[in-house]
């Protein structure tokens, strides 16, 4: 016989690659649960102004009244009462690595920051539990006036820009979750890139959670002043615990006049994580917004960024890949609200379902009575790999709108015989087979990315693929 | 002992039987062409020696490097040194075709994802390639594209022998490659194979029509019809078949030349 290839089991090789955890050590942990108590102490540990304060416990109100929601994946098994809202591993936020916790710059050495940072980053922010421990910018970056901070730095040192946007494309009371996050936010990017300032090199964010039952609420706000780019890259990770870790953020984004901003995502959280997050932007007259969202790990993920086209010329991207294995629902997609005349939107999204996994495409098309001659394309292409696989398509689309074009296309497929058997002929193995059809299928996802992501994306693709073989 | 050897090959296809007992030996340096009408069974024998999962066997062994082909999965039959250049390349989007190249190289030398001094350098394959697209007088422009994606019949049939050049089979199933090809493609891929063939190289070459056999001249000849071999000799045959066509056996009087117009 020739040799097969051994097979990886992915729980123990995402443990050891990613789901490893390190001893708890921590200057502040807040007791379990969620109450008024909690919030006040973490605005007194991070000595906030009463105005945020005030939002805080306001936001804990309306999170409070507003039923979980039912319309996506299955969350009445989150238990809120057995979550920790706040961890603090370290009394200071450091300008380099050797000044971390040795455990913290263990465990970043480990998922290779440092080492992804010289070679191809302009800035990296690096939360671990509730506070951003890490932080870097070119400085040739700085003296252009960019600024790239974490979220609670920037409340106190740039409180005017801060309060301008804070919680005006995402209030409080625009779900659940982002009532949630309002409530107990902590850590998450703040930038701001000046008119005219082109920032070419990515900026990433790397979020990790080290403890059970963690929960993290990052808090992210992008300005981009007009005619400036920014390329945004966050990447997350988790050990595995037996129990529930919950992650939910809110990502709040301007684009204005003839900007032009890039998210990106590699969401890769332990099995054991719920994912729920809110992401929107704004963009302005000719303005463009572009959410690169790759969703491969969490037990549950619901994330529809939105771009709202509020000015003539504006135009919205979203482009998504989920991966859903055994035991996980990635209920994604995206929402385009067409706003003003002359606006353009695609949302392209690439799903595939393996070993029981469940994917959804759910999208949101919206274009009101002023949005004449705009444009939006949808296209959903999910692939399944097997017979106990599921995915589902749930778009919606609401036009008051005359005089525009709206396309949508959804197609479901399995990996074929006919291909399996052409590249098997060639003597590569079922398994690496798959995979190599499955990289080909979100390769238009990929070459979005910059190289070494996209490196890595197929890598871990491989490494899913592995996994649910045995 | 031949070095690839069919004994009395029986297999269906949805529980029709299709080869009733084919028996057939190969050895390194020959090059053995099998024809037949249309539904005598051609197809069925390229699939089932590379074990296309649509193909049942009901009987016979094939036995090549002293195991039984017929137990391996498909990718064991590759590596083990066989190779099929399919009639309809399957397309297989977002893969280019030097990744694919590459892939298969390395896991015919035996790399699993894991060793990787058994991975092929990038110099060393882009010489390697290099070489072989210049014997096959070929342009590189398609490697780049997506596996066979948008490719016309004529590139996706020489994208096949490349394939074959690069991965040095010991027994390669040329099946129907000169279907629906032009006069030019159909001398290409002659040529090529003329080039690649010697003592390391046994092929079977599966074809309806003769013509092939006008630029690759083939050492034994086999009539295929109704799944069974009815004729075996020498390339003379070839001829016989092109006066008389398949009639002798077949009840469709089917002709074994091209109609003028049929010519692609």
């Amino acid at each position: 016989m020739a040799t097969v290839p051994k097979q990886i089991e992915i729980g123990s090789d995402y443990k050891e690659k990613y789901g490893f955890s390190v001893p708890e050590d921590y200057i502040f942990k807040a007791k379990r649960g969620l109450n008024p108590e909690i919030v006040k102490e973490i605005s007194w540990m991070k000595k906030e102004p009463e105005w945020m304060l005030k939002m805080r416990l306001r936001s804990l109100e309306i999170f409070r009244k507003k039923p979980m929601p039912t319309w996506g994946a299955d969350l009445s098994v989150i238990d809120f009462e057995n979550i920790f809202y706040y961890l603090k591993a370290s009394d200071k936020q450091s300008k380099t690595w050797e000044d971390l916790p040795p455990d913290i710059k263990k465990t970043y050495d480990r998922l290779g920051v440092p080492e992804a940072e010289r070679k191809f980053l302009a800035g990296v922010s690096a939360q671990y539990e509730s506070e951003v421990v890490y932080h870097s910018l070119h400085e040739e970056l700085s003296k252009k006036g960019v600024i790239f901070t974490d979220t609670d730095s920037a409340l106190r040192d740039h409180p005017e820009l801060f309060k301008e946007y804070f919680g005006t494309i995402i209030p409080p009371a625009d779900n659940k979750f982002a009532a949630l996050n309002t409530a107990v936010w902590s850590g998450g990017s703040f930038i701001y890139v000046p008119k005219g300032v082109r920032v070419d090199i990515p900026l990433q964010a790397y979020f990790r959670i080290n403890a059970e039952n963690m929960g993290q609420f990052e808090r992210t706000l992008i300005i981009c002043d007009e005619g400036s780019f920014v390329h945004y890259i966050e990447g997350c990770t988790a050990p595995i615990y037996t129990t529930d870790s919950l992650h939910s953020a809110v990502v709040e984004i301007i684009v204005k006049k003839n900007a032009r901003c890039r998210y990106t995502t590699i969401q890769n959280w332990s099995t054991n994580v719920y994912n729920l997050v809110t992401k929107r932007a704004l963009a302005y007259a000719d303005a463009t917004m572009e959410w690169v969202d790759g969703n491969l790990g969490s037990q549950i993920t619901m994330k529809y960024p939105s771009v709202y086209l509020m000015e003539p010329g504006a135009k919205g991207d979203v482009l998504s890949v989920a991966f859903a294995g055994k035991g996980q629902h990635q209920d994604a997609g995206g929402k385009m609200i067409h706003v003003a005349p002359n606006t353009t939107s695609t949302i392209t999204s690439k799903s595939i379902s393996k070993g029981g996994g469940r994917t959804s495409y759910r999208g949101h098309i919206k274009m009101y009575p002023d949005a004449k001659n705009s444009k939006s394309f949808v296209k959903c292409d999910a692939l399944l790999l097997d017979d106990q696989s599921r995915s589902d398509t749930y778009p919606y689309n609401d036009v008051d709108a005359e005089n525009v074009t709206l396309g949508h296309e959804a197609t479901v497929s399995k990996v074929s015989d006919e291909q399996l058997f052409y590249l098997m002929s060639r003597g590569i193995t079922r398994n690496e087979a798959e995979t190599m059809i499955v990289n080909g299928f979100i390769e238009p996802f990929t070459k979005e990315l910059p190289l070494e992501y996209a490196v890595e994306l197929n890598r871990l693709i491989q490494l899913e693929m592995e996994g649910s073989v045995g | 002992m031949a070095d690839f050897e069919i004994r009395d090959l029986r297999a269906s296809v949805d529980g029709k039987e299709i080869l009733k007992g084919v028996t057939l030996a190969i050895n390194k340096g020959e090059v053995h062409a099998v024809m037949g009408p249309n539904g005598s069974g051609k197809s069925t024998l390229s699939h089932t020696l590379m074990g296309h999962p649509g193909y049942t066997v009901d009987g016979g062994t094939v036995t090549f490097k002293g195991k039984n082909v017929l137990e391996l999965e498909v990718d064991e039959r590759a590596r083990l040194g066989m190779f099929l250049a399919l009639q309809y390349p399957v397309v297989v989007p977002g893969i280019s075709m030097t990744n694919f190249l590459r892939t298969a190289l390395n896991a015919k030398r035996g790399y699993d994802g894991k060793d990787k001094s058994k991975m092929i350098s990038p110099k060393e394959f882009r010489s390697m390639l290099k070489g072989e697209l210049e014997v096959l007088h070929m342009d590189d422009s398609f490697l780049p594209r997506y596996i066979n994606d948008g490719f016309s019949g004529g590139e996706k049939k020489r994208a096949e022998i490349l394939q074959m050049a690069m991965l040095k089979p010991e027994i390669a199933i040329l099946d129907e490659t000169d279907s629906g090809l032009d006069i030019d493609s159909i001398k290409f891929v002659a040529e090529a194979v003329n080039r690649m063939r010697g003592p390391e190289l046994g092929v079977l070459i599966i074809t309806h029509y003769t013509r092939i056999l006008e630029f690759i001249k083939p050492d034994f000849v086999h009539v295929l019809v109704d799944g069974k071999f009815v004729l075996s000799g020498g390339p003379e045959i070839a001829n016989r078949l092109e006066k008389t066509g398949y009639s002798e056996w077949a009840e469709a009087d089917e002709s074994a030349v091209l109609k003028p117009e049929e010519i692609a």
